[in-house]
This record gives structure tokens, sequence and C-alpha cells, in this order.
């Protein structure tokens, strides 16, 4: 009584606990990280102030080009004068709220479907239905909408297209590769390996430039594919492969009395898969998939080298003018925003999945 | 463990529902069985033990073809194994299969771990099979258990869902390797007394054990194995009393 009466008196040292106590722990435990502290600190103190002061107190927000380079601070007029042509590119500029509700219904359609208690046969025809919208507003030709040629199809609205579909039909297929490669049958095993072999010695760059000026050499005259169908294959080839062979390590960790009881209970080769390995198998590789496939997210900027307007490429289109040249530094910040905003809403979102 | 009154000698003049014949299994070179025929009738019981590594597990995975064989036949139930995908599959639904370390599967639920084959390989609707279910957990004493995670429950327990979720499939046989070796020692009754149990309803049990109490109340025979071969199968109580060879009297007095 008497000993458990006093334990529950002591206190903490008083040098544990509260601001002190969390400084001393943190960031002076030590002479080095004292020294790192202070060092940080310093330039800190040098660096942001200037940086507010260039951001916030002596920018221009909503001015013309010429005005900008009178003025000593950020010129965010880049930003908020172009926003339209930096987010949807060339696509025709009075229809520009199709991609615009294509988008949000995406973004609305992940934003529910973030519980994965929520899938289940309905969600995947409520996908299926809302993939079609987002078709028929991007493309149009159907209830009356212009049609739109994908050639014009650019800026934000192409990149989360290259990049939604891009993962959307990587991640399966790079199971389905993972699979090939553990088969006993040695054909699949083989084509399996090659391919995942073939495609991680190819930089990305090599696929679209193969997939944009290569392949349609070998097409019959007259046959077109179109490009961002071409290079939105490239990406999803390219990803997959990687897919695979993460996939394959979380194959690779499970424990062969899994196998073997699914396989004792007369389960076949697909059911045991399905319901026993990958759902444990995946989960574990959850973290390397999502840095694959933010990776994937940011690559497809890459489409930039076959003349495709991704929000990087509008981006630059806008600073070739002459009276937006020189802003690039703040026309950048933007887009590095977006990409981080696109970027952390990935990896949130994985780990809402992965509970 | 309660009396128990054995049914070998009733079942003896029956076509036997595990037959094999001449058998071999190599792993590479390894000769790892020699020459095995062993033949088990309904409802029979047998235990087979000898030393770590003489091919008691190897032996009864052949059974369900968790490892192929090379020479010599396997027939169980009327089927014999072969390469064919689909005797293979109608031998598992009719042999359970209880293993060391359970092998629960960790991301599904007690229920769910058991109503899993009844649904897939059955066919069964979920209500029924979720019925079967509880009424298997009740016969293993833990019903209470249904809505948990395997990593939530004790070893003892574990086991005994695994004991249940292969009786959900309704087998004719169950094989169990080394069942209790896995527990911790206060567990050990607990599982056995299921196995007990399950001997009274009747079942044909094949289970590599060392656990001799066991042997001696369930048996109808013990096998005894070593490098590879069947040394000697034997009625329990002579088998103990009376081991007539070398190897075996050695083994018995390094576990007895
Ligand atoms: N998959 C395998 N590959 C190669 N050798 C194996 C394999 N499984 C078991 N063995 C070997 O076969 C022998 C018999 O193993 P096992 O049947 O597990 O013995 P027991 O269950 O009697 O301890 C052992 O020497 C073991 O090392
Ligand atoms: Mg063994």
């Amino acid at each position: 009584m008497n000993t458990m009466e006093s334990s529950r008196e002591i206190r903490p040292p008083s040098n544990n606990v509260g601001v002190v106590g969390w400084l001393k722990h943190n960031l002076f435990n030590g002479v080095f990280n004292s020294i790192i502290t202070l060092v940080v600190l310093a330039v800190l103190i040098r660096v942001v102030p200037q940086f507010i002061q260039w951001a916030f107190i002596d920018a221009v927000w909503f001015t013309s080009g010429k005005e900008c380079h009178e003025a000593s601070g950020a010129c965010w007029s880049v930003v908020t004068k172009n926003i339209r042509f930096n987010i949807f590119g060339y696509y025709p500029y009075d229809q520009q709220w199709r991609p615009l509700l294509a988008m949000l219904l995406l973004v609305g359609m992940l934003a529910y479907s973030r519980d994965w208690k929520r899938w289940n046969k309905k969600l995947g025809y409520g996908w299926l239905l809302a993939l079609f919208v987002m078709g028929v507003l991007m493309k149009g030709g159907l209830f009356g909408l212009e049609p739109v040629e994908t050639t014009k199809w650019s800026g934000l609205p192409l990149t989360l297209l290259l990049s939604f579909f891009g993962i959307a039909a990587s991640y399966p297929l790079g199971v389905l590769l993972a699979l090939g490669r553990q088969s006993d049958m040695i054909i699949i095993r083989s084509l399996s390996v090659v391919y995942i072999e073939m495609i991680r010695g190819v930089p990305l760059i090599t696929l679209l430039f193969m997939s944009s000026v290569m392949f349609p050499l070998f097409l019959p005259e007259g046959v077109t594919i179109d490009k961002v169908l071409r290079a939105q294959a490239a990406i999803i080839l390219f990803t997959a492969a990687y897919i695979a062979e993460v996939v394959r390590g979380g194959l690779q960790a499970m424990d062969k009395g899994q196998y073997e009881a699914a396989e004792s209970m007369g389960l076949n080769y697909y059911q045991t898969m399905r319901l026993i390995i990958l759902p444990q198998a995946l989960k574990i590789v959850i973290p390397p998939t999502v840095g694959i496939l933010i990776s994937a997210f940011k690559d497809t900027s890459l489409v930039v080298i076959i003349a495709l307007y991704d929000i990087l490429n509008t981006t630059k289109s806008i600073l070739n003018t002459p009276e937006w040249t020189g802003f690039s530094t703040e026309a950048y910040i933007f887009i590095a925003i977006v990409y981080y905003l696109c970027c952390f809403s990935m990896s949130q979102y994985s780990r809402r999945i992965e509970k | 463990m309660e009396e128990y009154q054995r049914s070998g000698t009733a079942a003896a003049g029956q076509q036997p529902i595990i037959e094999i014949i001449e058998m071999h299994k190599w792993f590479d070179d390894f000769h790892v069985l020699k020459d095995i025929n062993l033949q088990v009738h309904p409802q029979e019981k047998i235990v087979i033990c000898g030393p770590s590594g003489s091919g008691k597990s190897t032996l009864i995975r052949c059974i369900n073809r968790l490892e192929e064989h090379q020479r010599g036949s396997i027939i169980v139930n009327g089927t014999e194994l072969t390469r064919d995908l689909k005797n293979i599959e109608k031998v598992r639904t009719e042999v359970g299969m209880v293993f060391q370390h359970f092998n629960l599967f960790p991301h599904l639920t007690i229920l769910d771990n058991l109503t899993l084959g009844p649904i897939w390989v059955r066919k069964m609707p979920k209500k029924e099979a979720e019925e079967l279910a509880m009424h298997y957990l009740e016969i293993v004493h833990i019903p209470e258990q249904a809505g948990k995670y395997p990593g939530q429950i004790s070893g003892g327990q574990q086991q005994r869902v695994a004991i249940a979720r292969s009786l959900c499939m309704k087998p004719k046989i169950m094989l169990f390797d080394e069942p209790t070796s896995a527990l911790d020692p206060e567990m050990i009754k607990e599982v056995l007394d299921v196995m007990v149990d399950l001997a009274h309803q009747g079942m044909t049990m094949l289970v590599v054990t060392h656990e001799m109490g066991f042997a001696k109340t369930v048996a109808d025979r013990v096998i005894f194995m070593d490098f590879g071969e069947i040394v000697e199968e034997n009625e329990p109580n002579e088998f103990f009393d009376n081991p007539r060879h070398d190897r075996t009297k050695l083994f018995l007095s390094q576990i007895l």
C-alpha cells in the first residue's frame, strides 16, 4: 500500500518536462547537437525575414508583366494572370469548365473511396460511371458537348489523367507481373523476368521517346494511335515493372505456412492468392509502393519531351512569352506547391487505406 | 484424459481409406521416404513418432499432396494422388490438416478463418457457413473469441481454432503435425482434450506427436519412423512395453 502511494507521488525531475525539458532533450543534448542547433538557427534568422520581405511585403499580386519588372519583390502576377492557361493549357477557353468538373469529380470519387470499408460492387459501378462521365466531359462529342481533340488536353487535367490511369493500371499489372515471376510455369516466369529487367534497365524518357517516335514507324500506314494514349501506355508499362519488384518482396516475406494452410483447405491457386496471400503481402509493401506511385506522379512531367503540355510545360510556355520572361522563380514555386499538395495527399491517402 | 474404446479392430474388415503402397520420396538427391507401405482404415487413429528429421512430417504431407512423391502410389478415399489438380483438390477437401505453428490467417477474424473454406470451396451461403463455424467453435470451447484476430488469442486457443477451421470442411481424415510442440506446457492439455473428443466422434486421424499419454489413450496403432523408413508398427501397449527394434528402444528411452 505504502509503496504504491509513494510511487504515485514521485514526479519526474523538472528538467525532463515542459519547454525547457523538451529543448534540452531534443535540441541541446550534447555539444554536437547544440552546435547544429545554433548554426541552423543562425541560417534561419538570416534567410526567413528576407524571404518574407520578398514573397509578401514587396510582392505584387495582380499586375501586368511590365509593372512586375519595376517591383522589387516577388511577381505573383505571373501565376494569377495566367492561372487558367497554366492549369488548362490549350483546352478551348470557353470549355474549360469541363476539365474542371472532371477533376472535381475525380477528387470527389477518390475522397469517397479513401475508406476501404466502402469498397464494394456499388462503388465499382460508381467508378465506372464516373470515369465515363469524365471521359465525355474531356472529349465531348456526346450530349451536345463540343468535341475537343486530345492534342488540346493539357495542364493539370493532363497531369492528373496520366498519373491517375498510370497508377490505376500499373498497380494491378505490377501485381500480375510479380505473380508471374513466382510462377511454376517456366514460360510465364521467364517472360515476366525479361519484361521486368528490361524495363528497369531503361529510363522512362527512352520509353516515352520510343512510344512517340519509334512506335508509329511500326504501325501500318494510315493507322495512328493517340499520342496521349501512347504516353500513357509508356508510363503504365514503366511503373508496373517497379511495382512488380516491390510486390515480389512482399510475396517473399510471406510465411510458407500460409500457402500450405490455404492449399490444404482445398483453395485453388487463384483463391489462395486473392484471399490469403495478396491481402497480406500487399499490405506489407504499402510504404514502398506509395513511394513508387509518388515518383510515377512526378515522372509524368517527363512528357514534356514528347511535346505534351502537362502543367509543367504550360508553365514553361508562359515563361517563354516576352511579358513574363524572368519570373520563373515565382511560377515554379507555384508549380512546386501544386505538386507538393498532390504528393502529400497521396501519402496521406495511402495511410488511410493502410488502416 | 478419459478412457476410450478403440475402434481399430471393428474397422479391420473395411476398405482402407488411405492406402500407401511402396512409396518413395526424394528431396533432390536426398532419399527422405523409403518404401513406405501403410493402410489406414476408416475411424482408425494412428500416432507417428520418431526422431527429428526422420520424415514424419513429409509422410503426412504427402497424404494431402503438400509434398509430391516420386514412386509408388497413395490412394486417399478412392482417389489416387497424381499430378492431376482436380484429384488433388478433391483429396484436400476430404483431408484436414493441423500444423505445428497453427498457420491461421492473421488478416482475418477467427470467424472468417473458419468460414473461408466452406464459402469458397464448398460454395456454402455465408450465413450457413457462419452457423457451421460457430458450431465448431463451441466444440473446441471458444465461441466467445469469434470476432477476434488470431494475434489476439493464446497459442492453445489458436491451435483449437485451427482444428475447428479444418473441421468446418467436414473432412473424413485429419492429419496433425506435432500440434502441441509449439505450445507452452499449460496449453497442451486443452488441445489434446479437443483431439481426444474428436477421436471419440470416430474421426480418422494420423497424428505426429511425442505425447505418449495421447498415444496410449487414443491410438489404435503407433508407427515408429527413423531415417525415412517405417521401422516398427504396433498397438500402443505392445509398442511402449515391448519394443522389438533396437532403434525403437533407443528412441523410447530418450523420450520417456
Ligand atoms: N523442402 C525440403 N527440401 C529439402 N529437404 C527437406 C525439405 N523438407 C524436409 N527436408 C528434409 O527431410 C528430412 C525429413 O524432414 P521432416 O519430414 O520434416 O522430418 P520430421 O518431421 O520427422 O522431423 C529432414 O532431413 C529435412 O531436413
Ligand atoms: Mg516435423
